[in-house]
């Protein structure tokens, strides 16, 4: 993919060099070479010790939901019906989650990078605010903007008859909410990493704005623009406090996969230990699947 | 006071350092100053308290309560009181849907008195052997239909909700009063699909509070504390379906004198009066 032709050779980020980029930029992968080397032997002591017990912080919740399961009575646990359509429903609107996101979060990352205006600071900090803000008042929050009774809900209401509580809709703006700050951060961390200079390129050769954004700018940062959609899209999956609160808990049209755990909990422990290992499972597939394929640099 | 001057001091002298050490300092003397300010708030509030002690009862710590979620108000009456009445001791509640109240116990949580919503989830922490003795009822609850102030959509039955076009929601079976509301539908034949089926009773009477649904099956104690902002409907299927309150001191309570006299206090006259105008009945 990347082979450079001399005479167009992108310049190492931070190389300093002031050309023009070469003929034809546009189509142009331009990828970071990252030292993946590190270090072999002779791990110090001080390092090693807090990073084998963070790691053991981080996995032994799971492991112990793996010894913990029931695993003769999976099988029942696991083929109801209910099960595949919250985790059905799970996948459906995690993923319309990050379409949502990756739609207006790239314009807005773009917009937090690239465009000097008054109040950015203010309005980053607003655009990030949903990553610390407990979900649950994300989704009173939303209840209170976008409820049938809400400052836009009940215009939305009376003129067009939507209501987004207790809908499918409503679940996918809620995981929308807390996901799309993910995607948000992440685009313009690396747009900011991004040598800006491609795009002045493609302005001074004639290409609009939109052009350069299009053509240049987006294939940029394209590995960010995937990594945050993974995030997002993880962050989507797992998403209860907003998705309850906001869209209510409906079999089939609103009980999301976290949901259906947390109600299990009350009085099948058995079968929400199941129905974790599930979403478990799925989330490792995907985030190890994509990694792969989209967020290891070449 | 003097000490949050002196932070306030320190923080504008740190203002010509540089910038981001500048935020952070300042964040932390403003964080030392409420910490400071706190301290000071308690401790006042430790003085008076012992001055205006007249030394009545021996009863001192703290005392830990777990109980659902629909004793909220009640029991936090009933909390300030037994405060009132022996100083030195401090009632600390957990409230919560009474499966994860009993779970907490089971799974080592320090508490010393459980009072929960139903016998079912009881029987979680006795099972276990977690209770000291046997759990006593000590107020009944029963459904109510809580509908919009005013109740607009005319609501005045069960059979009502069944409705077309009404946004009704139920607690989910998994809880206490979803599984009562279930039990008054199928007593009555009656079959309500709802928009949701909320994670415990407050979630389900707040979403008409919020007037996102124009109708919930909730407690009559639900209906009552919320005042104003509901309209409550007796059914008379809700008799099929009441729920039993038991109330346990608990085995591995490291203050069972205090604990002793709370749940005395619960069951006593007074309590009972508290318990009765939240729209709790007597069993």
């Amino acid at each position: 993919m990347t082979s450079p032709s001399p005479s167009a050779s992108p310049p190492p980020a931070g190389a300093g060099t002031a050309d023009t980029p070469g003929r034809d930029p546009w189509r142009r992968r331009v990828r970071r070479r990252e030292d993946r080397g590190g270090h072999r032997g002779g791990v110090p002591l001080p390092l090693l010790l807090p990073a084998l017990i963070g790691l053991v912080l981080l996995v032994l919740p799971l492991v112990a939901l793996l010894i913990r399961a029931p695993w003769r009575s999976m099988p029942d646990l696991l083929t109801s019906p209910e099960v595949w359509q919250a985790l059905r429903l799970s996948l459906v609107c995690a993923t319309a989650a990050t379409a949502v996101s990756l739609v207006l979060g790239v314009p807005l990352a773009w917009l937090l990078a690239r465009v000097d205006f008054p109040g950015r600071g203010l309005v980053r900090a607003l655009v990030t605010l949903p990553l610390v803000l407990p979900p649950v008042v994300g989704g009173v929050a939303l209840l209170m903007a976008l409820g049938r009774n809400g400052v836009v809900g009940q215009w939305l209401d009376d003129w067009f008859g939507i209501t987004l509580p207790f809908t499918t809709a409503g679940v996918v703006v809620a995981e929308a909410f807390v996901a799309m700050p993910f995607l948000v951060i992440s685009v313009e961390g690396t747009l900011r990493a991004a040598d800006p200079r491609y795009e002045e390129a493609a302005a001074t050769l004639g290409a609009s704005r939109f052009t350069a954004f299009r053509r240049v700018t987006l294939p940029l940062i394209a590995p960010g623009v995937a990594a945050g959609a993974v995030l997002a899209w993880a962050r989507a999956l797992g998403e209860f406090g907003a998705t309850i609160t906001f869209a209510g808990n409906f079999p089939g049209r609103t009980q999301t996969m976290p949901l259906a755990v947390y109600l299990a909990l009350q009085n099948d422990p058995e079968a929400a230990i199941a129905l974790s290992l599930v979403l478990l499972a799925v989330s490792i597939a995907v985030l190890a699947g994509l990694r792969d394929r989209w967020m290891t640099p070449s | 006071m003097t000490c949050s001057v002196r932070r306030t001091r320190r923080s504008r002298q740190s203002r010509r350092s540089r910038r981001s050490r500048r935020t952070l300092r300042a964040a932390g003397a403003g964080a030392a100053a409420l910490l400071a300010l706190g301290a000071c708030g308690s401790s006042d509030s430790g003085s008076a308290a012992k001055s205006g002690s007249s030394g009545s009862e021996q009863l001192s710590g703290e005392v830990t309560v777990f109980a659902a979620a629909s004793l909220r108000e009640s029991f936090t009456t009933l909390g300030e009181r037994f405060e009132k009445e022996h100083p030195g001791t401090k009632v600390t509640f957990s409230f919560g849907g009474s499966d994860a109240l009993a779970a907490g116990i089971t799974g080592g949580a320090p508490a010393d008195v459980f009072a929960s919503a139903s016998p079912r989830t009881m029987a979680v922490v006795t099972d276990a052997g977690d209770a000291s003795g046997a759990p006593e009822t000590f107020v009944r609850n029963q459904l109510e239909i809580a509908t919009l102030p005013g109740n607009p959509d005319r609501i005045s039955s069960l059979k009502d909700l069944t409705g077309s076009g009404l946004k009704v929601v139920l607690c989910d079976e998994a809880v206490p009063c979803g599984a009562a509301a279930r039990k008054a539908l199928d007593a009555s034949k009656l079959k309500l699909t709802p928009v949701s089926y909320e994670e415990d009773v407050k979630s389900a009477l707040n979403k008409v509070v919020l007037k996102e649904a124009d109708a919930a099956v909730v407690y009559r104690t639900d209906v009552r504390a919320a005042g104003e902002k509901v309209a409550g409907v007796e059914f008379p299927e809700s008799a099929d379906a009441i729920n039993d309150y038991p109330i346990a001191l608990l085995k591995e309570s490291r203050n069972t004198d205090a604990a002793k006299a709370f749940i005395a206090l619960v069951r006593s006259a007074e309590g009972r009066k508290v318990l009765t105008q939240a729209g709790f009945l007597q069993p």
